[in-house]
């Protein structure tokens, strides 16, 4: 019995970017991807995390084309999306969608919000001017806008109002996949709790999957069903949610989990204890790149860069002496 | 545990800081924005207060106002801030910026990246901040302006020492070379670490730090709020932290205060607060984390404009305990310890709901 | 469109630019009503020896020149010419300017370099050499000042443009169209153009005011329009013999120049003020 095909397969994306001095030359590459691999079920919601440097959101920019993947292939219904090219990917924007960390910038400053939710369907659809205020109405609606906002411009919504209509905008085009860029950063909690309501509702309402890449890992937890960390251009660990919240194997994603305040419980600042920052991604160290930081480094993660394994499994993690949480 | 803590244990609880019905307004091209709405605040000396509040709520304006840094269309229409038994607002300005703005009362603001001049050395900009503003620097030295007196050298050599230990205690590795270097050869979260570095030299009595590390990654974030803690316990320097982040809060601040709309609506203990918070805006904000169950609770409604503000208590619209009353007056103040500004506060048997 | 009424709104209330504003119209209208404003406007093309040099008095408002014409008329008339000189010259400068500008800010790689490299060339030639250049070569002429000033100021609003969508296309925006698909042509076209448009109108002004000096410098030196045209540089340069005691002579044309010239230098200073989202927002506090 084989399950269905994933809607999206990564294998080994890399994207590197050179790095140059301040004369001009080229002093080294950056890779803020590298070697990147991972799949997306049909309908489920997929949360990568990290910190900044990690990779995530190059990640997100590429599978949308903004950015092109140096290495690897990334499968998008069986088609490989990272060898296309001008119009051929412009199309594929029909079906994958990227959303923009603050999406209120997204929107051209001098474009009616009408104007902007016109656009995708200007470009990928030949529809007359009647369909598309109809179907820009029923996308509204879905995002909780009333109509008369159509005729506003951004600077006039709120932040809350102006990323609803980034949804908007996305989903004119009934996309399949959806990628998330930090949907909640620099929201107000009260709003935050209202974005994300309605990010559940569209997945079910418009059959959506989801890639939800985000720094706030309590919401994360909440919204995703699998989650992938990231550390400076890899996978370190990937697990379903619950599971890695509660039974983390990478010391990294450990140290990550312990910095979060939890209120109610113990006080970080009594019990953190990853020193020092993560290193000069230009001047990446030999094999691990966490053993500078990590309690448990050894000789071997000096040699050997770990692979995420067991590759394939519900739980995997890229550490030579992966823990439990049990054993500590 | 330095004998300024027991000192200052041994003194009264008189507060550091005490701010009374601050009313300030913004001229905007849309109408007068009533920013702060009859603020109250009381800090006392060597605690770490949290002022924690969403968007528009008036916190960056207060701690400015505080700081004497509001921008040229701010308005004052009433209050009082008191330091130290001084009036701050009525206070000659020569005297404030020479003795309390960056010596008594000083500011880590909230972007490293743009808190340092980027063309001089931290050194050159750490020794020029010594030069005006050391606690070493005594009434006596004869000042010419800004660009023509001198740094008198025996100064100069014990206040750099004083300033290359307040480095290595922030955990900079190597002040000597720090010195030389320029900000953008430093990283976010070391940064920080200068900023609360040389706030600290100046030997304050209150740091207000506006959201230090909302823009640090999350183990970064957890590195700083440690140094800051402990600094301010072992020399005794009370803290006025906002934050939008109740977890931030949680974790270092002895006290909490919430802001909604201009207008200060509970102050409590920090446990208590999140234990058992009394008006019906906290409890709904801290219910609308995420949670672990998945559920999402919102609040309904949205902030309000605040050229056109309601009436009153500013969160009567979107209270479901609300009563005309409530869009009537500001509900004054009520409690000791844990302040509550609500008509209908939530009674401490029914927490237990939240 | 609203923007425009917010604009002018704006633009009123900073004083300097309403008189930059005002200053500008009073010349247009001048221009465009000389028929009518004029008092001898026969005067303007013919010879009247008979008048010439007469001080102002009230049937000469600003005196005669060495024709006999009335200056007042002459400088009425010359509106026309010296806009008609500006807005043909920043015109082309602009049709030429802005759409290499357009094409090397969003090709960007060595393409726009070089194309940045040739109007650096044209930026460095003097405008007044070239057009003596152009005049020996074709004559002097309206149409040979208004070609010599084009191919001399095009390079401004190209740096201008280059610089402005180089800037842009990091902007979220741009981003975000270039995920949704949308083609490129559309992008540059009715993203990145109107959002250039601000810095190209507050260019266009300042270029007026400096066109127009440059014109009246040209006509100075005898290279624009023939006699009895009545170009306000010319007419300077003919009240040189004359002074100091035919004074209104060169006072009229001078002063004309100048309102001219600072009132679309205002003009432009206070479009930028108001059009900058940046110091809007400093305003708004």
């Amino acid at each position: 019995m084989s399950a269905p095909a994933p809607i999206l397969a990564v294998q080994g994306l890399a994207r590197h970017f050179a790095v140059h001095n301040s004369i001009g030359m080229r002093s080294g590459t950056v890779k803020a991807l590298d070697d990147v691999s991972f799949d997306v079920k049909h309908g489920e919601t997929l949360g990568v995390v990290g910190e900044s440097g990690c990779g995530k959101t190059t990640l997100g920019k590429t599978l949308a084309g903004i950015h092109t993947p140096d290495f690897g292939v990334a499968l998008f219904e069986g088609v490989d999306i990272s060898a296309l090219a001008g119009a051929e990917r412009r199309r594929i924007a029909q079906r994958l969608q990227y959303i923009h960390q603050d999406p209120g910038n997204a929107l051209d400053p001098r474009w009616t919000i009408r104007r902007s939710l016109e656009e995708p369907l200007l470009t990928h659809t030949t529809l007359p001017r009647a369909e598309r205020e109809a179907r820009i109405r029923e996308i509204l609606t879905a995002v909780g806008l009333p109509a008369t906002h159509l005729d506003l411009y951004p600077h006039e919504l709120s932040g809350g109002q102006q990323r609803r209509v980034g949804l908007a905008r996305i989903l004119t085009l009934k996309p399949r996949f959806v990628i998330l860029d930090e949907p909640t950063s620099g929201l107000d909690v009260s709003v935050q709790a209202t974005v994300l309501k309605l990010i559940r509702s569209l997945s079910r309402s418009f059959d959506l999957t989801y890639l939800f890449i985000s720094h706030d890992l309590a919401v994360v937890r909440m919204m995703c069903d699998r989650v992938a960390v990231m550390y400076l251009g890899r996978i370190v660990e990937i697990a379903p949610a619950e599971e890695l919240f509660t039974n983390p194997r990478h010391p990294y994603t450990r140290s990550l989990l312990s910095a979060i305040p939890q209120i109610g419980g113990r006080r970080v600042t009594d019990t953190f204890v990853l020193e020092g920052e993560p290193p000069d991604p230009g001047h990446l160290p030999s094999g691990c790149r966490f053993r500078g930081r990590c309690p448990k480094a050894a000789p071997l993660c000096a040699e050997r860069e770990p692979a995420l394994e067991p590759s394939g499994a519900v739980h995997a993690t890229a550490c030579h002496f992966p823990g439990d949480a049990r054993n500590a | 545990m330095s004998w300024t803590l027991a000192f200052g244990a041994r003194m009264t609880a008189r507060s550091l800081l005490e701010v009374r019905d601050l009313r300030i307004s913004f001229g905007t091209d849309h109408g007068v924005a009533r920013v702060l709405d009859g603020v109250n605040l009381a800090l006392k000396r060597a605690t770490i207060m949290g002022l924690v509040g969403e968007s528009g709520c008036g916190k960056t304006t207060l701690a400015r106002a505080i700081l004497g840094i509001l921008p040229p269309n701010a308005r004052n229409d009433g209050g009082s801030i008191s330091f130290d038994g001084q009036d701050l607002l009525a206070m000659d300005r020569t005297k404030f910026s020479r003795d309390v703005k960056g010596k008594r009362i000083v500011f880590v603001p909230q972007d490293p990246y743009s808190s340092f001049n980027p063309l001089f050395r931290i050194g050159q900009q750490i020794m020029e901040l010594m030069k005006w503003k050391s606690p070493r620097r005594t009434a006596g030295e004869r000042s010419l302006g800004a660009l023509l007196t001198a740094y008198p050298k025996a100064r100069y050599r014990i206040d750099r020492d004083a300033a290359m230990a307040m480095l290595r205690e922030v955990q900079i590795a190597d002040p000597e070379q720090a010195f030389a270097k320029l900000p953008g050869e430093f990283s976010g979260g070391q940064r920080q670490r200068l900023m609360i570095a040389m706030s600290l030299m100046t030997e304050p009595d209150l740091i207000i730090a506006d959201e230090p590390t909302t823009a640090l990654d999350v183990t970064i974030q957890a590195q700083i709020l440690m140094l800051l803690k402990r600094l301010a316990k072992d020399r005794g320097v009370s803290v006025l932290l906002t934050t939008h982040d109740l977890g931030t809060a949680y974790e270092i601040c002895d006290d909490i205060t919430v802001m909604y709309a201009g207008q200060d609506v509970e102050t409590a203990p920090v446990e208590q607060f999140f234990a058992a918070p009394r008006h019906p805006y906290t409890a709904r904000l801290l219910a609308s984390l995420p949670s672990a169950t998945g559920e999402v609770r919102e609040i309904g409604g949205e902030i309000p404009n605040l050229i056109r503000a309601p009436n009153g208590c500013r969160f009567h619209p979107r209270c479901e305990r609300a009563e005309p009353s409530c869009a009537q007056t500001r509900p004054g103040v009520d409690g000791q310890r844990h302040i509550v500004r609500c008509f209908h506060p939530l009674a401490v048997r029914e927490q237990a709901a939240t | 469109m609203r923007g425009f009424r917010q604009v002018l709104t704006k633009l009123v209330r900073d004083r300097s630019a309403l008189l930059g504003l005002i200053l500008v119209a009073i010349v247009v209208l001048a221009a465009v009503l000389a028929p009518v404003l004029a008092t001898h406007p026969e005067a303007v093309w013919d010879m009247n020896p008979k008048d010439r040099l007469l001080a102002p008095s009230s049937k000469w408002l600003l005196g005669t020149d060495r024709m006999g014409a009335d200056i007042y008329s002459r400088v009425l008339f010359g509106a026309r010419i010296t806009l008609v000189i500006a807005i043909v010259a920043v015109g082309v400068s602009l049709l030429i300017g802005v759409p290499i500008g357009l094409w090397a800010g969003w090709r960007g790689s060595w393409i726009g370099e070089a194309l940045m490299r040739v109007s650096d060339v044209f930026l460095a030639v003097p405008q007044i050499v070239l057009a003596i250049a152009i005049a020996q070569t074709l004559g002097p002429s309206i149409e040979n000042v208004i070609l010599a000033l084009s191919l001399t100021y095009w390079p401004w609003f190209t740096r201008l443009v280059f610089a402005e969508v180089r800037r842009l296309k990091n902007e979220t925006f741009i981003e975000a169209a270039i995920a949704l698909g949308v083609p490129h042509w559309r992008i540059v076209l009715l993203h990145v153009l109107p959002n250039v448009a601000s810095p190209i109108i507050v260019r266009t002004s300042i270029g007026m005011g400096f066109t127009i000096l440059t014109a009246a410098a040209l006509g100075f030196l005898g290279l624009g329009a023939a006699p009895p045209a009545p170009e306000w540089g010319r007419m300077i340069s003919e009240s040189r013999e004359f002074l100091p005691e035919a004074w209104w002579y060169a006072l009229a044309p001078g002063v004309a120049i100048f309102i001219v010239v600072m009132g679309f230098n205002l003009l432009g200073d206070g479009l930028r003020d108001v059009l900058d989202p940046r110091i809007r927002r400093a305003h708004d506090g």
